[in-house]
């Protein structure tokens, strides 16, 4: 009844992902990292190889991954660098409500361009006033007769200065509430869009953030994802799907961090031993790849039910929580193995202890995680 | 044009190696297997041929073991059109392998117009099957070739000697030629690719097949070891003024007559 093997298929999938993570990535994470600039030629190639945009469907150019299979994609993307990897994703983040809440004339004119050359999406939601409290956005979509007009202004906008496109959820009437929270594409270019200065920030510093304004951006009417007041839907789906990808997002930072931390170990003696035999290191160890471990189950459990038709909003939260808490800790602890060295930028852990802050907040904060866990658990 | 490229599967580098408990060959049942890194090479070199050359179609060949197909898939998923291959032990001598090569082309229905191998594989590091094989089927071969061009039924190879000069040859098709580091930059599988691999022919073949038997073995393998661990290199203290003669001349003694390098 359970198979935890992965298919032939999934393990090739997992080689070549890993070959490029170790090959294309990890020689340049740290330099990228400490200029904050984007390695669009890496980003480029992940595309031309196909690791990019794994959401779209095969009607519409895409590769016709599962839900696992991209799982396994980003994690090994993440193991190479989680800066790079917050780009990339955020392409699925962008392109996921489409995928979800396009119709097919939507689908083949938005989506079938990114199959076709590599193009970066942005996925608009949060506000300077509202992030974990995402029904509450203000950003409004109103009807102007033949087309919508938007203002209101976006925070936090991952790969904003680079976008081809812009997934952005407004309302069409606060008052409304959850219920008035529609869903729109624009193109770049389009009259009224501007980007804001890029965000100084603690990791990933190779992503571009930006705040984002929209003033009097006028869109056609056929860039409206469903109808008026359906976007909330269409974002509680997203994320069913996207929870799971930033989870897995940090199984491979965590990874990484653990393959680092056990080969220093092994390497660096103290005490006329290398301090991998010291116990207290050892348990260390143990407790990092049991975390590890278990976050894996929980992301592949959540993909999997995808996969089958099920819905997964609870297993996907605890994924989001356990998986992102899991690599702080892991870390943090990598870091620790690595004494004095790994508080250093001319190692590697330190950029993953940074990194994986952000897994905690983004796409839902961990506090969030465990409010909508609670409330399936209550249920 | 009827390309072939023969590849080898072996372990991956960083796989710990422990001899089997016969000692006839090392433990394979918790081995990765990659694709012999010489044969990427091989398989990059190939690829550029067919696409310079429409309607050529690569067919990769490999002796081995079936318990993972790594290195025939990894071929599929770059690029090449089909696969054969001949089961076997892991562990079989570089003249039944050449041996069952031959048979394997044979069996392929087609004449080959260049065949491509890495110029050694990285586990047995033996350096045979190219020329053997080449024997065997009547071609002419090259080895360690790093610069690789083609023009009508002719091949123009440049090929390393020792101190880094290069070596020139013509040869007329077909050929056999070894592929070494340099050549070219091997793409990687992309993953429509690795996709699209599953439906692409693969032939089995056992040894029998292809005309191979225990008769054909040359070299038989009884004792497998591992190499023995390197003692700790030896430390002089020349610090001291008045000893560095009397160290230089010890150091100079031990160069010459226990490491046999001066
Ligand atoms: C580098 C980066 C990239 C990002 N990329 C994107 C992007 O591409 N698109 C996008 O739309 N957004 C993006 N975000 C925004 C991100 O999703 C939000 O920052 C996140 O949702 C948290 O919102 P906030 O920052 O407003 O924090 P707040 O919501 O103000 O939360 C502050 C603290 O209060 C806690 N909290 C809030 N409400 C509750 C509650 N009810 N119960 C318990 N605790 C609570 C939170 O857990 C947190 O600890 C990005 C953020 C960063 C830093």
């Amino acid at each position: 009844m359970i198979n935890f093997e992965l298919s032939q298929e999934q393990k090739e999938i997992h080689t070549m992902a890993m070959k490029f993570a170790r090959q294309e990535m990890i020689p340049k994470a740290s330099e990228y990292d400490q200029k904050s600039e984007m390695p669009l030629e890496i980003l480029e190639k992940a595309w031309s190889l196909g690791l990019v945009n794994t959401c779209i469907p095969t009607e519409f150019g895409g590769t016709g991954f599962s839900t696992m299979d991209s799982m396994i994609i980003t994690e090994a993307l993440a193991y190479g660098c989680l800066g790079m990897n917050t780009a990339l994703m955020a392409n699925d983040l962008a392109l996921l409500p489409i995928v979800i809440g396009g119709d097919d004339v939507q689908k083949k004119k938005f989506l079938t361009p990114f199959t076709e050359s590599y193009k970066i999406a942005a996925f608009c939601l949060t506000e300077p006033g509202n992030g974990s409290d995402a029904g509450g956005i203000k950003t409004s979509i109103k009807d102007g007769g033949d087309h919508w007009l938007i203002n209101g202004q976006k925070m936090w906008i991952t790969n904003a200065g680079y976008a081809d496109l812009f997934t952005l959820y407004g309302t069409i009437d606060p008052e409304l509430k959850h219920k008035g929270i529609s869903a729109v594409v624009i193109e770049k270019g389009t009259e009224g869009i501007e980007i804001g200065a890029a965000e100084k920030k603690m990791g990933h510093c190779c992503s571009d953030t930006r705040s984002v304004t929209f003033k009097d951006v006028k869109i056609p009417k056929e860039n409206m994802l469903g109808a008026p007041g359906d976007g909330w839907k269409i974002a509680m789906k997203t994320l069913d799907h996207s929870r799971p990808m930033v989870a897995a997002s940090a199984v491979g930072g965590a990874q990484c961090s653990l393959d680092y931390a056990t080969q220093y170990s092994k390497e660096r003696v103290q005490f006329n031993k290398p301090i991998a035999a010291h116990q207290a290191i050892q348990f260390m160890l143990a407790d990092m790849a049991t975390k590890i471990e278990a976050a894996r189950l929980l992301v592949y459990k959540s993909a999997w039910l995808i996969d089958q038709g099920l819905s997964n909003t609870k297993i996907a939260s605890m994924a989001k929580a356990f998986a992102s808490d899991s690599f702080m800790q892991v870390a943090t602890d990598a870091v620790q193995i690595y004494g004095g060295y790994g508080y250093s930028k001319e190692y590697p852990v330190e950029k993953l202890m940074r990194d994986a802050k952000l897994i905690q907040i983004y796409e839902g904060t961990s506090q969030i995680q465990r409010l909508v866990i609670a409330k399936e658990v209550l249920k | 044009m009827n390309i072939f490229v023969c590849v080898k599967q072996v372990p991956d580098t960083e796989t710990k190696i422990t001899p089997s408990g016969d000692g006839t060959f090392i433990e394979t049942s918790s081995i990765k297997w990659i694709m012999n890194p010489y044969d990427e090479f091989a398989v990059e070199q190939a690829l550029l041929l067919k696409a310079a050359n429409a309607g050529s179609t690569v067919t990769v060949l490999r002796v081995g073991s079936t318990q993972d197909t790594e290195a025939l898939r990894t071929a599929l998923a770059m690029g090449a059109d089909e696969a054969i291959l001949v089961e076997g032990q892991d562990n079989l001598d570089s003249y039944m392998i050449a041996k069952s090569l031959k048979g394997a082309i044979e069996k392929s229905g087609k004449n080959p117009d260049i065949l491509f191998t890495g110029k050694q594989a990285i586990d047995d590091d033996c350096l045979q099957v190219p020329q053997l094989l080449a024997q065997m089927i009547d071609m002419p071969s090259v080895s360690v070739v790093v610069g690789f061009e083609s023009e009508g039924g002719k091949v123009t190879l440049k090929r390393e000697v020792e101190g880094g000069a290069l070596e020139v040859y013509e040869v007329n098709t077909p050929v056999v030629v070894a592929c070494n580091k340099g050549i070219n930059t091997p793409r990687y599988a992309s993953l429509p690719g690795i996709m699209k691999a599953k439906k692409k022919p693969l032939q089995n073949l056992s040894l029998a097949d292809v005309g191979v038997s225990g008769d054909d073995r040359r070299v038989k393998y009884s004792n497998f070891q591992l190499p023995p661990e390197k003692p700790p290199g030896k430390k002089f203290d020349a610090m001291d003024e008045g000893k560095q003669a009397e160290i230089v001349a010890e150091v100079v003694q031990l160069l010459r007559n226990e490491a046999k390098v001066i």
